[in-house]
């Protein structure tokens, strides 16, 4: 049963169907408020989070079908000890599709093995977060029109920041990208995404820990929240966290069709100043979020809603 | 040294000398009744020193794990004291149950009924990633 674990598991192609459906849908959104009647998703949530869960139920609804699920591991039978692929199993007996997120590497994998269901990895601890580099995908194709020929800045913690590595790997798959890494020396790209990806496809990237000189250059700047729950060590958390604060002072030197993204929830990286700037994209890769994944659930069920 | 000739059973050559001792432990052949016998820096002329692995018993070898330790020897099958048979070894694709993933944030960390699972992803540094967390085990 084919679901999505991660986002190499969709070609370029498939992306950009997915892309195409997600903007038919904003365009004509009446012509799929039924497509998914009588259809189920489960939300599996073993870990907290907000836009993500919530993405998903609003993309279920507006699409005429059903969720249910449970937003902590507290309250499911993972309380109790039972095994992911238990779980898969149990509730492939109520839905259609599963989303799933959960604190351990690799969970959503063991749930497709057993499930019988599409399941949609919502994150996997620091590992994958495919439906998130969809909404970066989608809003970067609706901010500029393209991927091709895009010099891309990634900043703040680069190390953890798995929305960071999954966007690098699907970006890398399109020709005539350039990648600027933003970072401080201790949350820098691991090398493994270096050496299998950037250096893999051929893709040209810089290192540098300095935000303000390579601002110019940049057509896309994602910023990233250095992340407490990534860190064993409370102390080098505090160190590390307001390593790069984006301020409207340090946009002086940007270029004015820059576009600002950030997977949400910031902390302090952005300041709220920035919100009103034509530039800041980042609510609006909220919104595109919802639009990928109600396209990913069509995919995912088979259902095709015929386009004009 | 004089190591007595097998009849019936499977000779692993061309071993990568001070290797013998990792696959023989990791191919279980200490639970074996039959004769083995290990035989460690024999001179070779092609490689100087190989080790060399006899089983005086047909079994059915792991070789996934022959070919993860290391790809370059040969199994040769002997029956009523001819060699009848001579295998080489591929680098194989997925490794199951052979390494176990050190990353603690992984699901097999703490779901440890599920299998070990491998998959290569760079044939020339020889690297494996865990199917589930993606973390690498070169050699």
């Amino acid at each position: 049963m084919r679901g999505l674990n991660n986002i190499t598991d969709l070609s370029p192609a498939e992306i950009d169907d997915l892309i195409r459906v997600a903007e038919d849908i904003m365009t004509h959104p009446d012509r799929y408020a039924d497509a998914c009647r009588g259809k189920k998703l489960a939300t599996l949530f073993f870990e907290p989070s907000t836009r993500t869960r919530l993405s998903f139920e609003a993309a279920m609804y507006e699409l005429g079908g059903n969720v249910l699920g449970f937003s902590e591991a507290q309250s499911s039978s993972a309380a109790k000890g039972e095994s992911v692929a238990d779980t898969a199993k149990t509730v492939s007996c109520y839905a259609d599709i599963i989303a799933m997120r959960h604190p351990k590497e690799g969970a959503p994998l063991v749930a497709a093995q057993h499930a019988g269901i599409p399941v949609i990895n919502a994150g996997d601890g620091g590992h994958n977060h495919p439906t998130q580099t969809l909404a970066d995908l989608l809003t970067i194709h609706r901010e500029r029109g393209r991927f091709e020929g895009l010099t891309v800045g990634f900043c703040g913690d680069l190390k953890f920041g798995r929305t960071v590595h999954s966007l690098i790997t699907a970006l890398c798959r399109y020709s005539d990208i350039r990648v600027v890494l933003i970072s401080p020396d201790e949350l820098r790209l691991p090398g493994y995404v270096k050496q299998d990806v950037l250096q893999a496809s051929g893709t040209p990237f810089t290192e540098t820990t300095d935000l303000l000189g390579v601002m110019p250059q940049l057509d896309i700047l994602y910023m990233t929240r250095v992340q407490r729950e990534r860190f064993f060590n409370e102390e080098d958390y505090l160190r590390l966290k307001d390593s790069y604060i984006l301020t409207p002072e340090k946009l002086t030197e940007a270029r004015p069709d820059l576009v600002i993204m950030h997977p949400l929830p910031r902390v302090n990286e952005i300041s709220v100043r920035i919100d009103s700037d034509p530039r800041a994209a980042y609510f609006k890769q909220v919104l595109y979020g919802k639009f990928i994944r109600m396209a990913l659930i069509l995919k995912l069920l088979n259902i095709h809603v015929k386009e004009e | 040294m004089h190591i007595d000739s097998i009849q019936n059973g499977i000779v692993i050559d061309h071993i990568t000398a001070g290797q013998g001792m990792e696959l023989y432990r990791l191919l279980g052949l200490d639970a074996l009744t039959c004769s083995v016998a290990l035989i460690k820096n024999v001179n070779s002329r092609k490689m100087g020193k190989k080790d060399i692995i006899k089983i005086d018993a047909d079994m059915t070898l792991n070789m996934d794990i022959l070919g993860f330790v290391d790809p370059d020897v040969t199994v040769d099958i002997i029956r009523g004291g001819e060699l009848v048979e001579k295998r080489k070894i591929d680098l194989p694709q997925t490794l199951t149950n052979v390494l176990t993933c050190k990353n603690p944030r992984c699901i097999t960390a703490t779901e440890q009924e599920l299998d070990q699972v491998f998959r290569l992803t760079d044939p020339v540094h020889r690297v494996y990633r865990c199917i589930y967390c993606d973390t690498s085990h070169k050699r």
